[in-house]
């Protein structure tokens, strides 16, 4: 397990959990990165923050303080972004 | 959820208060453009809105409204009204939650007949996240399927997803036009037959109850049909926070929604709304048999990524945009200096003819001097706000301002600006009129406000005369080193100071009076696209229409309230004016040069005893600590016009006339001023007091006029005026007191 901001730009992973202020996390899980969604880290800013994301076909910079917040796992190399472990993240918050 | 519900019903118009509304006025139906941010939501509004285009704010918060009249194929007319760009209806501030608003037809907005919501074909999943939640709503809904061109194989099939959704889906392209009148059509079907969409989300049981909890809490207004009220809720649920910014919400709902979030516990319900949302799109596209994948493994690169990454590479792409902003600068700077010249000289001409013509007394004098001057005044910033709202409008369209924000989030966050601040601060090197019209690309108004509040410090040009006539006069033509010239290094020192100054503002302004929260930046990096020159002709006129109109008929009753100042009363010419030297402590012992022994003019006799000259004087007590005499003071009464006003307000004290381009006697006479105990009144000292006062001091009506117009009030203007002024006057006093302790 890591978090989004360790992940060097080049590589995918997938989101596990969506932490943080609730205004941020309530706007990324909007915009669809919601556990289970592939994301690739494309670059930094030259200042060393923000980052600039690519998930869904669409690209999105977030602050490296926030990024902190976004614990990711390894994406397989094959693995499509969709939202496959939803049923489960339901299926544990139903009584 | 059942789907039996119908509509409610409609309710007659004319209850909301918004006069200003073209449909209250002729009880037209009501359209409104609903969409994400960058999907091309403008310029499909640019090709719908055919007449009587109206651009006002949205009522009680200072957030633009354009709405104009589009005609049906039957020849029947609606009111087309553009919404902000948003991904969710959700909120947390008063401008995020217009969208709702206008979408119920709250809080004085009309209500709509029909809602577009304008989807990019390339990014289906993500836009159907906000038309779900107008479709939970139970808000007629048709969707243009915009930029199918782009998306390419991505692109969902129209006819596919209105038999998915059970709405008017119409392929669209707002830059060239197709599938407007498609559109139309759909729009006069969905007015004469609503559908019933085929949408329902299947959200958790307990999320349910959750939902229905708070259902119970919605005050009697907010009440409708069952559908309604739990996307009230689940919207109550998502958005209501102890400190959140919305407007209207009764205490028994908040508390109900903040209870009910905090009962759940282990459950998080932001998530199981939004994913309950995500899968239900999700697992319906994936019906759609033409549909591609959205993730586009394996296709190599996008033309957006292959131009990211030179334009977002730490050198070239810094260089670039140090190339880009340069050039805006240049342009601002330099490039609009004839148009500004062919106006002024064109109003001068006017001036002119009209003081040949007209016979000399009162008339005459508030045509020319009041009206024509006054009116130049606001037409000579036009140039430049063109100029600037070109750039502005090349630089949004293409993607590339979004850019800018990314790259220079990290350094102008730092003093609580946000990334696109930048466009705004380095205009203001310029004028900050167009600056400060320019921070319209923000869309926090906390955002907007501090830029707004800050931009004024940027040294603009109308302070270079006034530093070039007191550096001029006041500093030898010497060298540091041998090399280093000391003016050259003055006005260089002079422009890092203000620059210093602003972004010191920036951070006390940002954690005082407009504290913000900090919110996450979570910026979309859209496509790069080409700009399409409508929109952006479009933008200029209307910007430069709002200028004219708003802030012009201020500037024009300050100019008339200037020239009423420093002409009346009029006075009989003096009969032993040559005798009686002028009643203050400063006379003028001028050696040397005949031209400077003549006695004062009429004009700067008559200027003494003006509103403004006594106003001078009255201020006398005021600035003398800073250094500056009366005469000082009359040329900063008269420097409120403009700052270059300075020059030719000092000019006339002193006698000379109209002195034109040519400050070189002024400079001579400057110098030559005595105090009455034969010390010079210009020394270095106070001259390095004046051009601080003039860098800090709010001495411009326009940028008050052109605040007044962004904020809608006089407080925050009255504010900048008070704050830049005392800013000003400490800065000067320390400097000129201490530099007098140490001997200077």
């Amino acid at each position: 397990m890591m978090t989004l901001d360790q992940v060097v730009p080049g590589v995918s992973v997938v989101v596990e959990t969506v932490g943080g202020a609730r205004a941020f996390r309530r706007r990324l899980m909007e915009l669809g990165i919601i556990p289970g969604t592939r994301v690739e880290v494309l670059r930094v800013a030259p200042f060393g923050d923000p980052m600039e994301l690519s998930a869904r076909g669409c690209n999105l910079s977030i602050r490296a303080s926030e990024a902190r917040e976004v614990q990711v796992v390894a994406a397989a190399a094959e693995q499509r972004a969709s939202v496959s472990p939803l049923a489960a993240g339901l299926a544990k918050s139903a009584p | 959820m059942s789907m039996t519900e119908g509509f409610e019903p409609p309710v007659p118009k004319g209850a909301a208060p918004s006069n200003a509304d073209p449909a209250q006025e002729t009880g037209m139906p009501t359209l409104l453009l609903v969409g994400n941010p960058n999907v091309g939501k403008t310029s499909l509004f640019n090709r719908l809105a055919r007449r009587n285009e109206r651009v006002g704010n949205y009522p009680g918060i200072t957030v633009e409204r354009r709405s104009a009249e589009m005609p049906l194929p039957s020849g029947r007319r609606v009111v087309v009204s553009d919404v902000p760009g948003a991904y969710s209806l959700s909120a947390r501030s008063s401008e995020e939650q217009i969208a709702l608003q206008a979408i119920l037809g709250w809080a004085g907005n009309p209500r709509p007949d029909l809602v577009i919501v304008v989807v990019d074909a390339g990014q289906v999943v993500r836009n159907l996240y906000l038309a779900l939640q107008i479709i939970e709503l139970r808000v007629p809904v048709a969707i243009a399927l915009n930029m199918v061109d782009e998306a390419g194989d991505r692109a969902p099939s129209a006819a596919e997803l209105e038999r998915l959704l059970g709405v008017h889906v119409v392929p669209t392209n707002g830059r060239n036009g197709a599938g407007i009148r498609e559109l139309a059509a759909a729009v006069e079907a969905e007015l004469g037959e609503p559908r019933r969409p085929r949408v329902h989300v299947s959200y958790p049981a307990a999320l349910l109850h959750d939902v229905d909890r708070v259902a119970d809490a919605l005050p009697d207004e907010w009440k409708g049909n069952v559908e309604r009220q739990r996307a009230l809720a689940l919207w109550a649920l998502s958005s209501l926070e102890p400190d959140d910014e919305l407007t209207g919400i009764t205490p028994g709902l908040r508390e109900r929604a903040l209870e009910v979030f905090a009962g759940a516990g282990e459950r998080d319900l932001d998530r199981e709304i939004i994913e309950s949302r995500y899968q239900y799109l999700e697992a319906r596209l994936a019906e759609l048999p033409t549909r591609a994948s959205e993730a586009r493994g394996g296709r190599g690169l996008s033309r957006t990524e292959r131009i990211d990454r030179v334009l977002l590479h730490p050198a070239y792409g810094f260089a670039f945009f140090i190339a880009i902003m340069l050039l805006v600068f240049q342009s601002l700077f330099a490039w609009a200096d004839p148009a500004m010249s062919l106006v002024e000289g064109a109003f001068a001409a006017v001036h002119s003819a009209l003081e040949n013509n007209l016979p000399e007394g009162f008339v005459r004098d508030l045509l020319t001097l009041g009206v024509v001057d006054g009116v130049g005044n606001v037409v000579v910033f036009l140039p430049q706000i063109l100029l600037l709202f070109l750039f502005i409008g090349l630089l949004e369209d293409s993607g590339y301002m979004a850019r800018v924000a990314y790259l220079m989030d990290r350094a102008l966050r730092s003093v609580g600006l946000h990334g696109r601040a930048f466009v705004p601060m380095m205009s203001g090197y310029a004028c900050a009129v167009p600056a400060i019209m320019a921070t319209r690309t923000m869309e926090r108004r906390r955002d907007r406000l501090l830029t707004m509040l800050v931009v004024p410090l940027m040294s603009c040009s109308a302070r270079l005369p006034v530093y070039t006539l007191i550096i001029g006069a006041l500093f030898p033509p010497s060298s540091v080193f041998g090399v280093v010239p000391v003016q050259g290094l003055l006005m260089v020192a002079m422009y890092l100071f203000s620059t210093i100054i602003a972004l010191v503002a920036a951070a006390v302004l940002g954690r005082t009076l407009v504290k913000g929260r900090s919110v996450p930046l979570i910026l979309e990096l859209p496509p790069y696209r080409w700009p399409s020159f409508g929109s952006v002709l479009t933008m200029m006129w209307l910007r430069a229409r709002a200028f004219l109109s708003e802030a012009g008929s201020v500037i024009l009753a300050f100019t008339i309230l200037m020239w009423l100042l420093l002409s009346y009363p009029k006075v009989d010419p003096p009969t032993d004016a040559p005798s009686q030297p002028a009643p203050a402590a400063s006379v003028s012992v001028a050696p040397n040069d005949a031209k400077l022994e003549a006695t004062p003019s009429f004009e700067a006799y008559q200027l003494e005893r003006s509103f403004g000259g006594q106003l001078g004087k009255a201020i006398e007590p005021v600035i003398e600590p800073l250094g500056f005499d009366w005469k000082i003071g009359v040329g900063i009464v008269g420097a409120f016009a403009a700052r270059e006003v300075f020059v030719s307000t000092m000019g006339l004290v002193y006698g000379l006339g109209d002195v034109g381009d040519d400050d070189a006697p002024l400079r001579e006479r400057m110098r030559a001023e005595m105090h009455a105990d034969g010390k010079p009144v210009y020394t270095p000292l106070v001259g390095l007091s004046l051009m601080i006062f003039f860098a800090l001091a709010c001495q411009c009506m326009s940028t008050l006029a052109v605040v007044r117009r962004e904020t809608q009030s006089w407080r925050w203007p009255a504010f900048l005026f008070v704050y830049m002024t005392g800013l000003a006057w400490v800065t000067s006093f320390v400097v000129f007191q201490f530099g007098r302790a140490l001997g200077f």
